[in-house]
């Protein structure tokens, strides 16, 4: 056990000497460290949102809504099939109910036409089923989502979402944002160094899906007030109608999508000078956008932002370009999130807060403070401690503590770690129980000495019988420490990385570390007695 | 050079001798713990009953204007808020119910912190915001699950890989003492009043890891004296091991409570509930293993027997039997 070949000896300072060169680029000043960053390499130890200050914002997706966005698009798409199959299948009584489409086809001879026609819409890009397709009293076609389609287009709109908000958050400039998806249907959104979240809020929050609709000018003003439309229009809010009725009747066909955008700049109506948004679609969008103006002069149209309607310009003739002006009640700065997050695209799903958590950099950096003078002040009071209880053998203890605490901030630093508050008391905590190891050998090897062993064979006896003991207790804390990881969230998993970390780190220090020194000097002075 | 001993050489405390009052008094305070969160409850923060926490710090006075701050913050419209002080005495937290259908939409939430925080900077100039937490309904559900299941799963585990290494009787005793330390934290949570949230979950399960650090000693001690001391009455044995492993204990005691107290008395506000709850856990996790851990295995009729493989345990137990006849 004492005998300790020169390669290990070697194996084991080389592990030192790099985890304390790790730590190093973490303790010195930001400006060193700006300084030495072109020319060497300097990992450092990230500090969570509770210590550098900033807002962390949990996002989740209503899955209902999605399910019924799909329904909605299936329910087009199956229209257009039926239209265009040939000859054409005349389908009625279209009801989404359920999660499930349904319709009736006129003619029941054409059900096999039309189980035909939905075949390719109904499948995906792998030659699974999206849709189950059923037939009930003869001619009522059935469509019910069938294996993991929700669950894929819930993954996949979530990713998409990620991305939409990645982009609307960069528009913003220099912040650096942590965006992860988190479960099935949530996303988080970590952003150091924010101080006021508002205007972060403000766009991420915003769906900001743009539609194009006919407003139905046949609408009985009295019966929208109450909410009613007729067959083929529906009642939207409309905070700014000049009319004064915060509602308006727009028909729900014929109008087009504002996803298909390249260009979405704030700018001012040359007009009015006030602000708004010009858009440019692509060129798929443009000419639909052109059709729809060219067979609706002098018609009003809805421009619709996340199912209301901002303004309803008259169409005065019909628009080529792809270019479009929305103008409406903005404010500069309204102007320009909306221009923001119509160029990042819609997000495909409505995402909600449900979890926000800011910091201001003055409360953390405080905390830093408070933090490391606590951690300064009870690793000296250790130190000073061990020494007076162990002598020699609790010097070594106290080398290897230092060292265990360099190493520690180099394994972090070395993983990116992060640290955060609960970290910090982990890291005081760690340093008291690091400690614990080398109490037990050496309560040990003092035992053996009392009991008459001799000097070398207390030690002996005293790094084996304790080991035991100290492999067992560091067990049950990797146990804790695991599941705190598993269960926790943010600040939590910081303090259970941090306790893994220590957990590991101080045993080789504590044991194997100590162990080799020991072993050195044992060898090299071959004492007769020993004061422990 | 004269070193320093915490515990004098060759002890011979009869700790096991105040046992049975020991645990009478344990289960006593466990008990009134329980009742005392049935009763008095604790003192939730957002994260387990979601809502909104607010930090502020009134740089311009010394003394935050707590009752003021109350009719104010209540005459916004939102309902009575928690005001309390943390920390410095210009440092308060304001906690508020989400208000209602701020699930279906968290604009209103939002709309309610925005307003709240914008009445104090126009009434205090001096004011501060250092934080503000908003937790809605269902992940505060969420998370509250999630920490009691950690606990659980925590207390299970430990004492699963107890019973891997030890034997049996020595898992039930290190379920129990851990029972014993979690629910005096409780206890202490709602006598206080202090406020209870995620980072008290994360303490107890630091406690859960450490407080099985004593017992794991003591019990290693119990193993190798029951296989080396055959003969042994078990209550002398225990209180051998105990003895033996005293000045370990302490020693460790004493230097984990250290950077705890220092934490307690000079680390950050913004933790001191969960550093107050580890240096309570560590103390009474430490009395936990001798006057919980320990005792339980004579009351588990554990003996030299245990250890020893199954085809002698017959002539063993032979040996043995006299132990279990003497008090």
């Amino acid at each position: 056990m004492l005998d300790f070949p020169r390669w290990r000896v070697w194996m084991l300072n080389t592990i030192i000497v790099v985890g304390v060169l790790f730590a190093i680029p973490s303790v010195l000043p930001t400006h060193i460290r700006a300084q030495l960053a072109p020319y060497v390499p300097t990992p450092t130890i990230n500090l969570g949102l509770d210590l550098a200050g900033g807002s962390h914002i949990l996002l989740e997706a209503d899955t209902s809504q999605l399910a019924e966005t799909r329904l909605e698009a299936l329910e087009d798409s199956v229209r257009t099939a039926m239209r265009r199959a040939n000859p054409r299948i005349a389908i009625t009584d279209v009801s989404r109910i359920n999660g499930q489409l349904s319709f009736s086809v006129t003619e029941p001879s054409q059900v096999d036409a039309a189980r035909e026609a939905l075949l390719p819409i109904t499948s995906n890009a792998t030659g699974g089923r999206d849709w189950n397709i059923g037939v009930n009293d003869g001619n009522r076609m059935i469509l019910t989502p069938a294996g993991a389609g929700n669950e894929t287009a819930l993954d996949q709109a979530m990713d998409t979402a990620k991305d939409v908000i990645d982009r609307r958050i960069n528009a913003l400039g220099t912040l650096e944002p942590t965006i992860i998806r988190q479960g099935e249907n949530r996303i988080v959104v970590q952003v150091p160094g924010l101080d006021d979240p508002e205007a972060l809020k403000a766009l991420i929050g915003k769906t900001a899906k743009l539609e194009f609709k006919l407003v139905d000018e046949q609408a009985d003003p009295d019966q929208t007030a109450q909410g009613k439309a007729r067959v083929g229009s529906q009642v939207l809010p409309y905070p700014d109608n000049p009319t004064g009725l915060p509602y308006i009747a727009v028909r729900r066909l014929g109008g087009i999508a504002g996803d298909k955008l390249v260009k979405a700049d704030p700018t001012f109506d040359q007009q009015t000078n006030e602000p708004a948004v010009t858009i440019q679609f692509d060129s798929e969008g443009g000419q639909k956008f052109a059709r729809m103006t060219q067979q609706n002069v002098n018609k009003l149209f809805a421009i619709v932002l996340d199912g209301q309607v901002i303004s309803a310009p008259q169409i005065r003739e019909p628009i080529f370009g792809g270019v479009s002006q929305i103008s409406g009640s903005f404010t500069t700065e309204s102007a320009n999130a909306l221009s923001i997050s119509l160029r990042s695209g819609a997000l495909p799903v409505d995402l909600k807060i449900v979890e926000e958590r800011s910091v201001g950099p003055d409360l953390g950096a405080d905390s830093i403070r408070r933090g490391v003078l606590a951690a300064i002040i009870g690793t000296t009071a250790i130190l000073v401690l061990m020494f007076l209880a162990y002598g020699r053998f609790g010097m070594y203890a106290n080398i290897a503590l230092v060292i265990n605490v360099s190493m520690i901030l180099g394994v972090m630093a070395f993983a990116n770690a992060t640290l955060t508050l609960p970290g910090i008391a982990g890291f005081v905590l760690t340093i008291g129980a690091a400690v614990d190891a080398n109490v037990l050998i050496n309560e040990r090897i003092r035992e053996e000495l009392k009991r008459g062993r001799r000097v070398v064979q207390a030690i002996e006896f005293g790094y084996k019988e304790a080991s035991r003991a100290i492999f067992d207790a560091n067990s049950t804390n990797v146990i804790a420490a695991v599941l705190l990881f598993i269960f926790g969230s943010g600040p939590i998993r910081g303090f259970a990385v941090v306790l893994m970390i220590g957990i590991v780190t101080s045993v080789f220090t504590a044991v194997t570390i100590t162990r080799m020194w020991v072993s050195r000097w044992v060898k090299r002075t071959r004492p007769q007695d020993l004061t422990i | 050079m004269k070193l320093l001993k915490l515990v004098p050489d060759d002890t011979n405390i009869d700790f096991l001798k105040w046992r049975t009052y020991a645990f009478g008094i344990s289960l006593l305070l466990m008990i009134a713990s329980v009742g005392l969160v049935a009763t008095k409850g604790l003192n939730f923060g957002v994260d387990f009953i979601g809502g909104q926490m607010i930090r502020a710090t009134f740089t311009q006075t010394t003394e935050a204007p707590v009752t003021e701050l109350r009719e104010k913050v209540a005459s916004l419209g939102y309902g009575d808020p928690t005001i309390q002080r943390f920390g410095k005495e210009n440092q308060v937290s304001i906690r508020m119910k989400l208000p209602e259908g701020a699930d279906k939409n968290p604009e209103i939430a939002n709309a309610m912190a925005v307003k709240i925080t914008n009445s104090l900077k126009a009434d205090y100039p001096g004011v501060r915001i250092d934080g503000v937490d908003s937790v809605s309904g269902k992940v505060s559900e969420e998370l509250f699950s999630k920490g009691i299941l950690a606990l659980l799963a925590a207390m299970a585990g430990v004492s699963i890989y107890i019973w891997f290494r030890f034997e049996w009787q020595f898992g039930v005793g290190a379920i129990w003492s851990l029972l014993h330390d979690v629910t005096l934290t409780f206890g202490l949570f709602a006598l206080t009043g202090w406020e209870f949230d995620l980072n008290i979950i994360a303490a107890l399960l630091t406690i859960i890891g450490y407080s099985l650090n004593d017992t794991v000693v003591v019990y290693d001690r119990i193993r190798e004296n029951l296989m080396k001391f055959r003969k042994m009455e078990m209550a002398s044995l225990l209180n051998l091991s105990v003895n033996e492993t005293l000045s370990r204990t302490v020693m460790t005691s004493v230097s984990i409570s250290l950077p705890l107290i220092v934490l307690v008395l000079f680390g950050p506000d913004v933790i001191f509930g969960f550093s107050v709850a580890m240096a309570f856990g560590i103390v009474v996790g430490t009395y936990s293993s001798i006057y919980q851990a320990a005792p339980i295995l004579i009351w588990l009729k554990v003996g030299s027997h245990s250890f020893v493989p199954t085809e002698e345990a017959g002539s063993k137990a032979e040996r043995t039997e006299g132990f279990g006849a003497q008090p």
